[in-house]
């Protein structure tokens, strides 16, 4: 089974216990009322989906119960980096390409 | 005139025993689920006579209560002789949420030599004794469903579960008692 280091719980964990989450560091516009249709679009629907390296929030929901964010392999759907809500993204130095 | 509406346990009367296991209902008890920031925990931990630990799995025990670290800002709190707990947490003016939980969880305890391996059938988590010690305590899964679990004693565990999936962790602890 696949581990996950929770940062809050700072241990791995069971797979069975997460929840993924979306993509992470997307920033809530402060005047959602003021978009237009095409900026709206881009922040609501529009995600990177990258084949590589991607950040997303997870939560531990079975666990902790906290959400947090992750750097994730998508071809090898490897953990390089677990980190708590709110910290800004991990710099991962060779491993991340 | 009709009698007062009788509260029935889920699993008044149910009890597995095979060799190495022990699985029974724990009697009924007063559960607090508990929201505070780190400011209000000392206030929180006085009013209710117990720890509210800090530190991940953790759980302190005083006489018949107990309480349980859930996550950063959460616990659950266990009483099983009756104690107000809710009274206890309406002292404290500090910033928190106190919910009674009481009926909602109801709880089994499973104990003998086979209790880590039994739970493990359905329990992804490390149970090993390094991993998960006496005293240990976390949310996790059991099956398909959610469930506290809390190590009591090195061959015994409490496990916390919904009352409507009770019935379900009942059965799914006989059928792994048999083949664990
Ligand atoms: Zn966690």
């Amino acid at each position: 089974m696949l581990l996950i280091h929770c940062p809050y719980c700072q241990e791995d964990r069971p797979e069975l216990e997460f929840r993924h989450a979306g993509e992470a560091h997307i920033a809530r516009p402060a005047d959602m009322a003021a978009l237009s249709d095409e900026d709206f679009e881009r922040f609501f629907f529009i995600r990177s989906n990258p084949k590589g390296v991607v950040f997303e929030r997870w939560r531990h929901m079975h666990g902790c119960a906290r959400f947090f964010n992750a750097a994730r392999d998508t071809v090898s759907d490897r953990f390089l980096k677990t980190y708590k809500a709110g910290e800004p993204k991990p710099d991962l130095g060779g491993e991340g390409r | 005139m009709v009698d007062a509406a009788a509260r029935i346990s889920p699993l008044d009367g149910r009890l597995f025993q095979d060799e190495g296991i022990l699985v029974e209902p724990a009697v009924p008890a007063v559960r607090l689920a508990l929201r505070a920031p780190s400011a209000a925990r000392a206030a929180l931990s006085k009013a209710l006579g117990i720890d509210l630990s800090q530190r991940p799995k953790a759980s302190a025990v005083h006489g018949a209560r107990a309480a349980l670290w859930l996550g950063p800002d959460e616990w659950l709190v266990i009483d099983e002789e009756g104690g107000d707990l809710m009274a206890a947490c309406g002292t404290v003016t500090a910033f928190h949420s106190a919910v009674d939980v009481s009926h909602r969880n109801t709880a089994l305890l499973v104990s003998g030599r086979r209790a880590a391996d039994v739970l493990s059938a359905g329990c992804p988590q490390d149970l090993s004794r390094g991993a998960f010690p006496v005293g240990a305590a976390s949310r996790t899964v059991f099956g398909k469903v959610e469930i506290v679990l809390w190590r009591t004693g090195e061959e015994a565990f409490r496990v916390e579960c919904w009352r409507s999936f009770s019935d379900y962790v009942f059965m799914l602890f006989e059928a792994a008692a048999r083949d664990a």
